[in-house]
């Protein structure tokens, strides 16, 4: 009934033995070098210094959302970094494995690596960027921001929240486990079927990547509800829809998205699952299953996807645009309805990514409009950012510097997108390495807008701000990096590159891959000037100590409370008059006024539940990848007996008491003791109002 | 250009007294958002159900009006649907403060739905001996893995109205558990609700 399993198999470890640790391997060995002397790096400290019991009653156990979110970016930007050495790899195998005359060393006939381990390569840095890296890194910057731009005092399910963020690492530890135990997927982050059935990948690589993926989106989901109930039940008083901030629509928009769609996933996840596990024949070439089940099933969520990741996107350069512009933002009912129209139009475009499944006219004719409907509403967000920077007082700090590059990507990526539109030129170039780089483009646009994001609110999070030389090093090289990377990359795709070669055939390509390999090395310039800008940033602090609004022309309300933000957000809930909140207290003079007298509050009590239930969905993870009954039984069960003992000890936080809050807000603020480098140079008074609502 | 300058005395900067958000609301609407997320779940089931009810995919073992059995499915229908009666009387229960009759409307509540986990597995039992399994065809396992999926939330019921049972019991009808009732409430009638739809799509369209 069950189906048959290739190799050993026993009852204590399943299909583990220590065969499956690839230890002979130098690529491997240096990865877990390299892993290890990072993970040291951060064990030692911490022990040496005894911050264990600080590290758990602050951090792993916590429901405050900013420190969830601060994790959530951490992960993200880790993740990132992994798969930014999965896209090196893959760049420098190409480039060595071009021509039937190429050296092959280790085990590969042509360049270094052997196919298998390649397409691995591939499939990792695709599960990596799109579900470990960008995921994270929005939906972080969501939880820290969202509640401070709507004034409230947390999540509106602060435990939930917890529990989500350790969904999504336990996802991304069970794709780090597959590099050092067992093998990953070679089937492409996408799953590509029947590839992905257990004739054709016998070894546990789809099973980590099934499980990674159901585990952290089971998280994404959870976080979907949590911000949309945030957003709807905790706004501060004052706070209508029609003064939102644009990056909380998108988050709301985003999350809706996020919502409907991950149980798509899920089901074409678990349907899979059935196939791998039970012997069910949903997918199978023969036995009645259907291959374009599965790929519909994964694009219907696979799109929507791309658009939850890049409205987020959207709402920072929105943000960013007119603070470093001084203009309040144009168009911005146009703004809210172009993004809930991008949403909306999400769900009607999937099929747009296999226009070669041969549907016929009729239905690829459907999806090529819908797909250029697309174009409508994100050319509206265009234009309003262009007009926002006309006659604006524009200042290219570093995060304006990203979001300008952002702008140029979504040019780009957007028109090459509506190329792509047309299923005659999509026919020609399905496949090569011309869609690669056209997503590459809206991928980087996303994490554009992230690091725009990242250094635009670091002093808000933290309490100084991030070095601005080392900073602008940083974008330079990242973007000249983009730059050679991608532009080689879709002349290759003309020139008939396809994706995913381990070998490429053609010599005559070898120029345009030399230059995709220097614009590699601008890349890993790049992450060198990051780490040096986060260390000249850590190590000058004391210089950087950022005010409560350290850009000085910042418009929206999470720049009214302190920086670094104290854990309860705001002293007192402010009342909301304006949609432009600070510029509005700004030009009445109140921006500086702090509340008369203090009362008390309640906050969300610290709790290990989240993270026991992280422990155990591991062990759900890895016991169902290896099949090891017992261990994925017992998970479970802990997981159901947590959740139930925790529905018996509610514990409803605590209260701080109106003597404790003044007593709190009676200590000098970092904030006041230095102004930013900026504000020096801009007179908020000279802010151009939003209009009255 | 000056329009956000307020004339005469600015509105109030801080609201006091807003620290009390209701609990129980908000709980609701966080269910809600998750009943809609296991909307879409079972929107993908029918969805790979619609796609696989077909005779190609049956690939020679049997097809659907030669094992759903409508009538037998209806008692199915009546169990979970009166189920969920008892739930409400539950909650009527519980809106006027009747400890022991809200335990008791959730015992029925139980005792139905076991009823229907028993006959649906007395159906699946049926099907194994005729050797109609999910491993078959294509249509089979879809057939199998959307009942399944319902018959597991079902199950999972089970354990929550069991958890809430003892909470009345031993907690009584404090504001957590009064909204726990209420989302249990939410829960059950929507796995009624799917009961509904798989009834029409797969028993009675596969009658036909």
């Amino acid at each position: 009934m069950f189906p048959h399993l290739q190799g050993p198999y026993s009852f204590l470890f399943g299909r583990f033995t220590l065969d499956a640790i690839p230890y002979a391997n130098p690529i491997i060995q240096f990865a877990f070098a390299f892993s290890a002397v990072a993970a040291l790096l951060i064990v030692v400290p911490v022990l040496y210094y005894k911050k264990i019991p600080y590290l758990f009653r602050e951090w792993l156990t916590t429901v405050d959302h900013k420190k969830i979110g601060i994790m959530y970016i951490i992960l993200g930007l880790v993740m990132m970094f992994r798969g930014f050495v999965d896209g090196m790899m893959i760049r420098t195998q190409q480039v060595m494995a071009d021509g039937p005359n190429s050296a092959g060393h280790l085990e590969a006939t042509h360049g270094y690596l052997p196919p298998s381990h390649f397409d691995q390569i591939y499939s990792s840095h695709g599960t990596l960027m799109i579900i470990f890296a960008a995921t994270p890194i929005l939906t972080g910057l969501g939880n820290i921001i969202v509640p401070l731009q709507i004034g409230a005092r947390d999540m509106a399910f602060p435990t939930m929240n917890a529990i989500s963020l350790w969904l999504t690492a336990v996802g991304a530890m069970l794709v780090m486990a597959s590099l050092f135990i067992g093998d990953f997927s070679t089937a492409g982050w996408v799953g590509l079927i029947p590839l992905t059935e257990l004739d054709f990948s016998p070894s546990t690589g789809v099973d980590y990547w099934m499980w990674a993926i159901q585990i952290s989106s089971v998280g994404t989901t959870l976080n979907a509800i949590n911000v949309i109930a945030t957003i709807v039940a905790m706004r501060a008083p004052g706070m209508r829809w029609d003064r939102l901030p644009i990056f909380t629509w998108t988050t709301l928009s985003t999350s809706i998205i996020g919502l409907t769609s991950f149980p798509i996933l899920g089901v074409a996840l678990a349907l899979l699952g059935a196939d791998r596990y039970l012997g069910t024949h949903f997918y199978t070439a023969g036995h009645g299953g259907d291959l374009m089940l599965y790929t519909n099933l994964f694009w219907i969520w696979g799109h929507p996807e791309v658009y939850f990741l890049v409205l987020p996107a959207f709402g920072i350069l929105s943000e960013v645009v007119p603070a470093f512009s001084e203009k309040p933002l144009f168009g911005y009912i146009t703004m809210v309805a172009a993004t809930f129209a991008i949403a909306g139009i999400s769900w009607l475009v999937w099929l747009h990514h296999f226009f070669t499944m041969g549907a016929g006219p009729k239905v690829n004719s459907f999806f090529s409009v819908a797909t250029m409907v697309v174009g409508i509403p994100t050319g509206v967000k265009v234009f309003n950012w262009l007009f926002t920077l006309y006659r604006g007082r524009i200042t290219f700090a570093t995060p304006m510097l990203w979001a300008c590059g952002g702008l140029f990507l979504l040019l780009i990526g957007g028109l090459t997108g509506m190329m792509l539109a047309i299923p005659a030129i999509n026919y020609t170039v399905h496949n090569s390495v011309f869609v690669i780089a056209h997503f590459h483009c809206m991928v980087l646009l996303i994490v554009y807008a992230a690091f725009a994001a990242v250094s635009f609110w670091f002093p808000k999070v933290f309490g100084f701000s991030l070095d601005e030389r080392s900073g602008k090093y940083f974008f330079w090289t990242f973007a000249l990096g983009t730059i050679l990377v991608f532009t080689a990359m879709f002349g290759l795709g003309f020139m008939g590159e396809t994706r995913r070669l381990d070998y490429l055939y053609n010599t005559k390509w070898f120029p345009a891959l030399v230059i995709e390999e220097v614009g590699i090395g601008f890349y890993t310039l790049s992450c060198v000037f990051f780490f040096y800008m986060l260390y000249v940033s850590i190590r000058d602090r004391a210089k950087n100590i950022a005010s409560s609004d350290p850009w000085g022309t910042a418009r929206t309300l999470e720049w009214l409370t302190h920086s670094p933000v104290p854990f309860y957000n705001f002293a007192v809930t402010p009342q909301v008059s304006s949609r432009d909140e600070l510029t509005y207290r700004y030009l009445n003079n109140a921006a500086a006024t702090a509340p008369a007298h203090y009362e008390a509050i309640h906050m969300p009590k610290n709790t290990p539940v989240p993270i026991i239930i992280g422990a155990f969905a591991f062990g759900f993870g890895f016991g169902l990848t290896w099949r090891i009954w017992w261990l994925t039984g017992l998970s479970l069960l802990g997981i159901i007996a947590v959740v139930i003992y925790r529905s018996f000890n509610r514990d409803d936080g605590y209260h701080l008491s109106a003597e404790t809050m003044a007593e709190l807000e009676s200590r000098p603020p970092l904030g006041v003791i230095a102004e930013s480098q900026f504000l020096s140079r801009s007179d908020p008074h000279h802010l151009i109002p939003a209009k009255v609502h | 250009m000056d329009d956000q300058r307020v004339r005469g005395e600015l509105p109030p900067l801080w609201n006091y007294g807003h620290e009390t958000h209701d609990m129980i609301a908000t709980k609701t609407l966080g269910f809600w958002l998750y009943m809609l997320s296991d909307a879409l779940l079972f929107a993908g089931l029918f969805a790979a159900y619609g796609v696989l009810d077909h005779s190609m995919n049956a690939a020679g073992g049997p097809t659907e009006a030669q094992i759903v059995h409508p009538v037998a499915a209806f008692w199915q229908t009546i169990a979970v649907v009166t189920s969920v009666f008892c739930y409400s009387l539950a909650t009527v229960a519980l809106k006027h403060g009747y400890r022991q009759l809200v335990v008791l409307g959730i015992l029925a509540a139980m005792l139905l739905g076991a009823v229907f986990i028993a006959l649906e597995i007395a159906d699946f039992a049926d099907l194994y001996a005729h050797g109609a399994t999910p491993q078959v065809s294509g249509f089979l396992s879809a057939y199998f893995v959307l009942i399944a999926t319902h018959g597991l939330h079902m199950a999972f019921g089970l354990l929550w109205l069991f958890v809430m049972l003892i909470q009345v019991i031993r907690l009584g009808l404090t504001a957590p558990v009064v909204a726990q009732l209420l989302n249990l409430r939410l829960f059950w009638q929507f796995q009624s609700a799917v009961w509904v739809c798989v009834y029409v799509f797969v028993y009675l369209k596969g009658a036909i």
